[in-house]
């Protein structure tokens, strides 16, 4: 097959080229990530809205998060959003030895920041600050600092059924890159799962601060 | 066959971005009374804009997909902004009078 005809074989053909097909599927991208905003949105006005209503319980509450494990867990998806980087470049320049690596990577670190996840929720659980029958609050205006972990459990819940389905789609493309499917230039798959996988590294980003470091420490 | 950029584009980031992360770790632990929630947030929107241009690639690429960013951006800001002028404005004027 000569290379015009390989080139020809990735393009839909609803597109004249894969340069107009790469944007159309950037753009989807970018379009879906919009509606993430949003979705994530809707928390965040929460938590934005409770917060004024009670704000030295919101301090007061998140003091009691574990500020060590959440930022290190800042710093294990910032890590693997570099590898996502290096990924799309080793996928552009066709390496697909580093481009599996680099995927298998990602993947990883993301289990990681799961399981650190798992050890504070676990803390969270033996200190009683599951919202529920069973949560407990010495500190004055318990209502709103069960509140405070309603929207910690649904917000870092959320984002880590994100990231679980990131590690799939990881993985997923990794197995795929080393059977070498992306050969030829179509490396748009690994760019769209990047652009993903860096949109649920900035929701963290914002729940860091706005959950672990509410109030000073 | 879009840009493709050295490692070091990528490191350099990548260490911009955890240098922030120390600052807003360290500043957590300083009392700057209603100022550590904003500036840290500010901080977090620094991350954001070097996550978007460089590992999302947004700088160089076309712009289309700068005004779909931006689309989902400003939805948000509305949002917030009708929902604040309910919550905020709660109890400013007193019904009868």
């Amino acid at each position: 097959m000569t290379e015009a005809a390989a080139a020809a074989d990735l393009v839909a053909e609803q597109f004249d080229d894969l340069p107009q097909q790469h944007e159309a599927a950037k753009l989807g991208m970018w379009i879906f990530l919009a509606t993430e905003v949003l979705f994530f949105g809707g928390l965040f006005l929460a938590y934005t809205v409770y917060r004024y209503l009670a704000p030295e319980t919101f301090a007061a509450a998140s003091r009691h998060t574990a500020v060590l494990l959440g930022g290190a867990n800042t710093a294990v998806l910032l890590f693997s959003s570099t590898l996502m980087a290096l990924a799309v470049r080793a996928a552009q320049l066709g390496r697909w030895r580093h481009l599996t690596w680099l995927l298998l990577g990602t993947a990883l670190l993301g289990i990681g920041f799961l399981v650190i996840k798992g050890f504070e929720y676990h803390k969270d659980f033996t200190e009683h600050l599951i919202p529920g029958a069973h949560f407990l609050w010495t500190e004055p205006n318990a209502a709103a600092a069960e509140m405070f972990f309603w929207l910690y459990f649904a917000m870092t819940g959320l984002h880590a059924i994100h990231v679980t389905v990131g590690i799939v789609v990881m993985l997923i493309l990794a197995l795929r890159a080393a059977r070498r499917s992306f050969d030829g230039g179509n490396y748009m798959p690994i760019e769209i799962a990047g652009l993903y996988w860096h949109f649920v590294d900035i929701i963290w980003v914002f729940l860091f601060p706005l959950l672990y470091l509410a109030g000073h420490r | 066959m879009e840009k493709v950029h050295p490692p070091k584009y990528y490191w350099a980031n990548c260490g911009w971005l955890m240098l922030l992360l120390a600052v807003t770790w360290g500043l957590g632990y300083v009392n700057l009374g209603v100022f550590n929630l904003p500036l840290a947030l500010v901080i977090s929107v620094g991350k954001t804009v070097l996550i978007v241009l460089f590992f999302m690639h947004l700088k160089g690429s076309n712009r289309l997909l700068h005004l779909a960013a931006f689309a989902g951006l400003v939805w948000l800001f509305f949002m917030f902004l009708l929902t604040f002028a309910d919550y905020f404005t709660r109890g400013w004027v007193t019904p009868g009078h």
